[in-house]
């Protein structure tokens, strides 16, 4: 179909505006602190301000005393509650199962990150909880605090008494490789090394979790209420470990989420205590974050230190990569946690490169640090922010283009699938095309005139190239439970089709800001070919969506799309079995194109309402072989992830005087695939470039030598903000479509977050070298004014 | 407690306040209009932004007390009395300038105040002007691209309307 032709229609290609909008530009969202349920009461919880420390005494008999106090809460209320669990189990590279410490809802005898929940006053108002919460005496013994990666495995305190070491997990991957690639590097014309950081981030959706629990006692149903990326997850973590609640008496509802990016997946404490709380008390418990509790609360990212190789032959091919990093997992391990740094990044180390050798290997580490896990993109951007780096470096130290250099070690088109030697088969790509595409897009051509109109300014323009790959929608199930997953990674989607023809599609995919009830309107609207209009999407409450794993790891499309479209299918086989009854013809023979039911070679036609009618008024209808009714539900197990790619180019000055980096320009060739609504995709990759870029140049969680966190509020934190950015350039034109799901997506949430900040990185660096300061070969993340201006000094 | 008043989108408003009740609370809790949202505690994202006798204040830094007797306006108060939208808010869905939507009521309110002091901003003056507001979906570029559309720019700078 022509492309204004879809546009018009309205399915699967056009930039349809969305539906949600309405709602959030009037103001009529609904959020989960919007949410105020008759006779609530709020919860204040009292927290850690040390990193680490045994508890000496709680007493709350005065607080308990005050006005408006229902309770206070203690561990020793949910002695019968189980630890909150982690999601997945990583061997290590000896054979022996991850370190896993008991995770309690409220601190139990230590705590072990500021932060840490030790006590909560319920009462009447907040204000009367928040006023009565200074008059609960705590005593603490503060502990020295653990907080250096590699001081921590070499041995001293220990953040988890009980485990004997702070080291979760020592991986290796893939082990068998070991002695090869130490072979590799022996033989190796040149070796390129770096060493790294990636730097520890706070998510920071904008809205603050929120969690309202409800309890009805005449049939011992619990409702939670919470700001979550995957309600079902939260039901099935927390109803069957922590609370022991079985799933008909548990009812999960994320209604509109004000963002998540990762940090609104996992399942925590404050959930399973306002639905115990609510339980306890016979009152709903309303619970909701602060900022700066969000900062010493919600899981942060990143927080890798690492060391990596490349080794090349004579003619500048890769033959082989090993790295080392410490990834820190903070006090507990949040619930994906430890798939993060292993599974989410070592099988991506090989990224768009031929590298036939490829080892890498992860000790996990416990702090005294605020949990570490999921942010957008997930061990990805880790993964790439290494890798690229590194290609760049050893591009300089050869003298070689960065461009060359990485086209003559692309996996090639014609290489497709393509089995990497760290487990994965990259099903489609075209790694020069996205390239070639950028080179154009960033006019590189005319980078020189641009530097030297820069340098007439006093400023350093530098260019930064990065290419990356990444996978979305982990899965097939059977594979990541071998992986250590203790859940599977399908999606589920139930279309119901109403009497007059109207749909409703419930998914288990959750949207927070990726516009699904618009998009997967558009996908059905596509398929039957009636108006999305007709077609409402219905997410986000376990009562009334099949089962469902949520929206992280630019899932939804990729795997809650494919299941809605596999239940779509048997929708419309049902109805050209309805069809053919009705106009007494063969089934084969039904076509079905605009909403109209047509028998092949003939000028009989049956409207899709005349057919939905029939399915609920069965007068005229094969009873004896068909159920009425037209609703359907299918599960979706992805065979493969998928793998976007793309070229990323940033252009930047740097002020010499200063030290300041400033973006000029920055240019995304993403392949991710077919495209059901360009405008959203765009729209995602904005988003990801500009988290992207905050990594690169201002955001930094930073903790002292004590733990305490010194980042922990806006005033500390640089969020990026509107002037930090210029307008990007984005594209995805360069589409080469998945080939094991019907929609041929590929996903395209992170992508902005893994490919930006190494572009912006080599983009600084190259200014540098341009401007004559050849002896800096690398700037950790974030580029401020002060790093910047530091390496520049001799 | 203290009874305070204020005209709130054109209607008075009355609830029972402390001194330190603030204009975002009277408006959340006393009036109920929960379009004005809270995204941090240190005055710094924006997100609960009105206006106060025409003025873009952040509700989060203003007592309710303070106030009483104001012309205040939220993201209610914001569509045209049919419930359409306003050209504003128009430009925000036609340039998919909102993901999650939490940021934007403010980001409304605050743009709406840059475009009545300077009714034909450039990119810079409107990212400037946007500064006390954070958005973490967007990356700001069709924030930016519906300000300059309800602003009439839409073809000026190349990046309106595309
Ligand atoms: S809530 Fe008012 S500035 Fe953040
Ligand atoms: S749209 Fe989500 S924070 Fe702006």
């Amino acid at each position: 179909m022509p492309k204004d032709e879809i546009a018009n229609k309205g399915g699967i290609g056009a930039s349809t505006k969305r539906r949600e909008d309405l709602r959030f530009l009037t103001g009529k969202g609904r959020y989960t602190d919007d949410i105020n349920i008759r006779g609530q009461l709020y919860a204040h919880f009292i927290r850690s301000e040390v990193a680490h420390g045994r508890i000496i005494s709680i007493d709350a008999s005065a607080a308990e005393a005050m006005p408006g106090v229902a309770k206070v809460f203690t561990s020793a209320d949910f002695a019968q509650a189980g630890s909150i669990p982690c999601g997945w189990q990583v061997t290590d590279r000896h054979g022996k199962a991850m370190l896993e410490p008991k995770h309690p809802i409220l601190a139990e005898g230590k705590v072990r990150h500021v932060g840490d929940p030790i006590a909560v006053v319920v009462a009447e108002t907040l204000d009367q909880a928040r006023d009565a919460a200074e008059a609960v005496v705590i005593e603490i013994e503060e502990l020295p605090a653990v907080m250096d990666m590699k001081a921590a495995v070499a041995g001293g305190d220990l953040v988890h008494e009980e485990l004997g070491s702070n080291l979760c997990f020592d991986w290796g991957f893939v082990e068998e490789n070991k002695a090869a690639v130490e072979e590799a590097f022996a033989k190796a014309a040149h070796v390129t090394t770096l060493e790294l950081v990636n730097n520890r981030l706070v998510a920071n959706p904008m809205e603050p979790r929120v969690a309202v629990g409800d309890f009805e006692e005449w049939t011992g149903q619990h409702t939670l209420y919470t700001t979550s990326q995957n309600p079902h997850v939260i039901r099935l973590l927390m109803g069957a470990f922590v609370l022991s609640i079985p799933e008909h008496k548990l009812r999960v509802v994320a209604p509109d989420v004000g963002g998540g990016f990762g940090s609104k997946i996992f399942h925590y404490a404050e959930e399973a205590f306002v639905t115990k709380a609510a339980h306890i008390l016979k009152r709903p418990v309303k619970w909701t974050s602060t900022r700066s509790e969000a900062f010493v609360t919600d899981a942060h990212g990143r927080d890798h230190v690492t060391k990596i190789q490349l080794a090349l032959d004579a003619q500048n091919n890769f033959t082989a990569l090993r790295t080392d990093t410490y990834a820190n997992m903070g006090a507990y391990l949040s619930t994906f946690a430890p798939s993060v740094p292993t599974w989410l990044h070592g099988t991506l180390m090989a990224g768009n490169y031929k590298t036939p050798l490829i080892y890498v290997n992860v000790k996990a580490v416990f702090t005294n640090t605020v949990p570490v896990d999921a942010y957008r993109g997930a061990g990805r951007p880790e993964a790439t922010f290494q890798l690229e780096r590194l290609v760049d470096q050893a591009a300089r130290e050869l003298g070689v283009s960065p461009f060359d250099l990485r086209r003559q070690n692309f996996i090639q088109p014609d290489q497709f699938p393509y089995q990497t030697p760290v487990a994965v088969v990259y099903d489609t790509g075209n790694y020069q095309a996205t390239l070639d595409k950028l080179v154009e897009m960033a006019d590189v051509a005319g980078f020189e005139a641009r530097a030297a109109e820069s340098k007439s300014r006093g400023k350093l323009r530098g260019f930064g190239l990065a290419h990356y790959i990444e996978a979305c929608g982990i899965a097939p199930s059977n594979l990541v439970g071998q992986l250590g997953a203790r859940a599977g990674l399908y999606e589920s989607a139930s279309v119901r089709v109403n009497a007059t023809g109207s749909i409703t599609v419930f998914t288990g995919s959750h949207s927070h800001g990726q516009g699904h009830e618009t998009t997967f309107a558009q996908v059905v609207s596509d398929m039957i070919g009636i108006d999305a209009s007709q077609i409402e999407i219905v997410h986000g409450d376990t009562s009334n969506t099949p089962m469902g794993m949520g929206t992280y790891g630019s899932r939804s499309l990729a795997v809650g799309g494919s299941a809605m479209v596999k239940a779509t299918n048997k929708i419309i086989n049902k109805a050209k079995k309805i069809a053919a009854h009705l106009m007494e013809a063969s089934e084969a023979d039904i076509e079905l194109k605009d909403g109209v039911f047509t028998v092949a070679g003939t000028d009989k036609s049956k409207t899709w309402v005349d057919v939905t009618l029939a399915a609920y008024v069965p007068h005229n209808y094969p009873l004896e072989n068909l159920e009425p009714g037209l609703e359907e539900t299918a599960f979706y197990d992805p065979s493969n992830f998928t793998y976007p790619a793309g070229a990323y180019g940033c252009e930047v000055e740097v002020d010499p005087e200063t030290g300041k980096v400033e973006v000029v320009a920055f240019s995304a060739a993403d392949d991710f695939g077919n495209v059901v609504n360009p405008m959203i995709v765009e729209g995602q990759v904005h988003g990801g470039l500009a988290q992207g870029i905050g990594q690169a140049l201002l955001e930094h969680c930073v903790y002292d030598e004590n733990g305490q966190l010194l980042s922990g509020s806006y005033m500390d934190y640089a969020m990026p903000r509107a002037d930090d950015f210029p307008m990007f350039q984005v594209d995805h034109s360069c589409a080469t479509p998945c080939t094991h799901n019907p929609l041929g997506v590929k996903g395209c949430g992170e992508a902005g977050a893994i490919g930006s900040p190494p572009a912006v990185i080599n983009a600084v660096l190259d200014a540098l070298h341009r401007g004559g300061f050849t002896h800096v070969t690398h700037i950790d993340m974030p580029a401020s004014p002060s790093r910047v201006w530091a390496a520049m000094q001799r | 407690m203290t009874k305070v008043t204020m005209t709130v989108n054109g209607k008075a408003v009355s609830a029972e306040t402390e001194g330190r009740t603030l204009l975002v609370q009277f408006l959340r809790e006393g009036a109920g209009l929960t379009g004005t949202h809270v995204g941090c505690d240190t005055s710094q994202c924006g997100a609960c932004t009105v206006h106060v006798n025409g003025q873009a204040v952040k509700s989060c830094t203003i007592f309710a007390q303070d106030v009483a007797g104001a012309e205040v306006r939220t993201i209610e108060g914001m569509a045209h009395a049919d419930g359409s939208l306003n050209p504003l808010q128009q430009a925000f869905n036609d340039c998919h300038g909102l993901q999650c939507g939490f940021c934007t009521p403010g980001m409304v309110m605050a743009s709406a105040a840059l475009l009545a002091n300077n009714p034909r901003p450039t990119e810079a003056e409107i990212r400037h002007g946007l500064e006390g507001n954070i958005c973490r979906c967007t990356g700001y570029h069709n924030i930016v691209k519906a300000v300059l559309q309800a602003s009439g720019q839409t073809d000026t700078q190349g990046v309106a309307a595309e």
